[in-house]
């Protein structure tokens, strides 16, 4: 029973019983409240504005930037040429070998972090005990709040000399440069396993004891109950978190930008350098291209490309949270 | 159905390999689950083992109090932490009032509205955005300003007690433009954990209040925000504690790698009496953050920097867990006086 903003009926009942001076002066008080509550909610107001004023400033600078970008060079170049060399005497502007090098790079990340997120949230809503869900789930946590420049320090120093290397230089005789996708890949992927894991255990749990409980009753192991009862029951949210998590690899940068390279390549070979869209960006900033120009302006256009693809992923993801969502009573 | 069935005339011996998968099958996934959780915990240990074993001896007293320097034994991380604490002040300035007013806004005060879930979903895809976009969104409007100062306007001088303040337009790289850009970045968090604290709290708390004849903001003033204090703070503090460790959008806005100064030019307290108007001065000045550093000496050339740029992760992590313990420490303080 919302009671209207800055008044309460007390006064209005009282009023003719005041003489005419006090009720002016009443009316007066009750007046400044009012306008004082008016005055804090348009406050409220504004703050809450903010953050549509952040999304449509945003997309406003990439789109400006990226209309002037177009104006010189061709959709059809950007989309269809296979190199990027916007440095170099002869300049081809094609998105392929920038894309490729961050699908490369996200997609080992999920071959990694999905399976081994998966699992963790499966056993950490099935089998753990409260104990050990107590120990487990902060220690995640901690995982999840390390920054991203040291995953890429540990890329570069440890993942390549003491492990890729050694496992497929030395055993298998592949050439392992020493900037390579596959340990941005594999760090990358230890990143996005605390994102998986405690979106998927969240609705893991969230899924009614009286589904297992039916299922138990009918005589089902516990490895029926979770992989043929909960898991499908709760796949909306177990498939929005995988999406999340690819788009956050997507989205990576400071990681992939330390231990994957500079040098725009098309090329699936996970073990030679390449760069990201998020690399080229960081690049190009840090270099001494100078601001007006159109080598600058790809960073804009990079920049477009990288938030359109992050931006379908996330919508998508919540598409698939609402539409498939069963919702148990 | 397979032709292993109660019927005894067609029963066929099951082979070895199916009996044991299926005696086995529970215990065998239970030990791949396990095992995954084992993974992420192990590497977590291998990454702050082999961290703490390449900074061995190289993180002392000189390299807390040192600049950055081209040799690597008198390199030093000052520059970098005062930096970082100048920016985390700042960012927490400016996110906190706003991050709670408009969840304040969006719980209390129009709840349920299409415009309330117009900007649920904005804030979903905004926590979705690479921090990399945030950077570039920094760079044109706070240092650059939109381009409408050019590029050799003179600076703003603001005369106050005895000293001027000089204010460069366009902004460019100061703490001011690093912190607006990085409190950009954790506004949806912030945002979305207010709304949970805020939702924490009982209605008939609000009732209550309303029934003794309080207006909505004296409720909320005195009633529901002191109740859902402990949620904001723990939801600030991690906000802030994202924004220390994020290098993307201080890259993207011109931060410079290689800095030997701190903001306000104050060093140490004596610097800080010596020079007072360093204080209204750092939010103008040029500065540079912990993870900046520490990523120009990761892609140093030189392999001794790996152990000074280790030693540098050590400090940004024994910094975040103490921002964490404090998250935790007021949470559990705060909810043993609240009983509803």
């Amino acid at each position: 029973m919302p009671i209207p903003e800055g008044q309460t009926s007390v006064v209005s009942m009282t009023k003719p019983a005041i003489g005419a001076d006090n009720a002016r002066l009443l009316v007066r008080r009750w007046t400044l409240i009012r306008v004082k509550e008016q005055f804090i909610r348009s406050v409220l107001l504004v703050c809450a504005l903010l953050s549509i004023l952040t999304t449509v400033g945003i997309i406003g600078v990439l789109v400006t930037e990226t209309f002037e970008f177009f104006c010189e060079v061709s959709i059809r170049e950007f989309l269809t040429e296979t190199r990027w060399s916007p440095q170099y005497q002869e300049k081809h502007y094609g998105i392929l070998p920038l894309v490729c090098g961050t699908f490369v790079v996200a997609g080992i990340a999920s071959l990694i972090g999905i399976p081994v997120g998966l699992g963790s949230a499966i056993y950490l809503s099935e089998y753990a005990s409260p104990r050990t869900r107590d120990l487990v789930k902060p220690t995640l946590e901690i995982l999840a709040g390390v920054p991203t420049v040291v995953f890429g320090f540990f890329a570069l120093v440890f993942i390549t000399p003491y492990v890729l290397r050694p496992l497929f230089q030395g055993m298998f005789g592949i050439d392992v440069d020493i900037f390579n996708a596959a340990s941005a890949g594999v760090t990358v992927g230890i990143m996005i396993i605390p994102t998986i894991s405690s979106l998927s255990e969240d609705v893991l749990r969230s899924v009614p004891r009286g589904l297992r409980e039916a299922a138990y009753a009918l005589g089902s192991t516990k490895f029926d109950v979770s992989v043929r009862v909960v898991v499908p029951a709760a796949l909306s949210g177990v498939l929005a978190s995988f999406l999340l998590a690819f788009s956050r690899a997507v989205g990576e940068t400071m990681a992939v930008t330390i231990a994957a390279g500079q040098t725009p390549r098309l090329t699936l070979n996970p073990f030679r350098s390449i760069e990201s869209m998020t690399a080229y960006i960081v690049n190009i900033s840090q270099g001494d291209t100078p601001a007006g120009t159109i080598e600058y302006k790809s960073l804009y256009a990079v920049a477009m490309t990288l938030f359109l693809i992050t931006l379908a992923t996330n919508i998508l993801a919540q598409f698939i949270l609402r539409r498939f969502r069963e919702v148990y009573h | 159905m397979s032709r292993n069935s109660t019927n005894p005339r067609t029963c066929v011996a099951e082979s070895r390999w199916r009996e044991f998968v299926r005696v086995h099958s529970g215990s065998m996934f239970h030990f791949v689950c396990a095992a995954s959780t084992a993974v992420g915990l192990i590497s977590l240990a291998v990454l702050i083992g082999g961290i703490v074993w390449q900074a061995w001896g190289w993180l002392d007293y000189q390299f807390l109090t040192s600049f950055d320097s081209r040799k690597p034994g008198e390199a030093g991380i000052l520059a970098g932490l005062l930096g970082s604490l100048w920016l985390i002040l700042f960012t927490g300035l400016f996110v906190v009032p706003i991050g709670v007013g408009a969840a304040l806004y969006l719980e209390e005060y129009a709840k349920g509205t299409w415009f309330t879930r117009l900007i649920q979903v904005n804030l979903a895809n905004l926590a979705g955005v690479p921090s990399i976009v945030y950077g570039i969104l920094g760079l044109t409007v706070f240092v650059r300003n939109f381009g409408l100062f050019g590029a050799k306007h003179p600076p703003l001088t603001i005369p106050l007690f005895f000293f001027n303040l000089e204010v460069p337009l366009p902004l460019g790289t100061t703490v001011l433009s690093g912190a607006l850009t990085l409190s950009l970045l954790v506004l949806p968090v912030v945002i979305i954990a207010t709304q949970e604290a805020l939702r924490a709290v009982p209605p008939s708390l609000r009732h209550a209040s309303y029934a003794l004849g309080a207006t909505k903001w004296q409720t909320i003033r005195h009633q529901v925000l002191p109740a859902a204090l402990p949620g904001i703070f723990t939801g600030v503090i991690l906000a802030l504690s994202r924004a220390i460790g994020e290098t993307a959008p201080l890259v993207m806005i011109g931060i410079p790698l290689y800095l030997a100064n701190a903001p306000g030019d104050i060093t140490s307290l004596q610097t800080l009496a010596n020079h007072p108007q360093g204080l209204v001065e750092a939010p103008f000045s040029k500065f540079t953050a912990l993870p900046m550093i520490i990523f120009s000496w990761v892609t140093h050339p030189k392999a001794d920097f790996r152990h000074v740029a280790a030693a540098g992760i050590l400090v940004l992590l024994v910094l975040l867990l103490i921002l964490n313990t404090a998250a935790i420490l007021i949470r559990q303080r705060f909810q043993k006086r609240i009983r509803w």
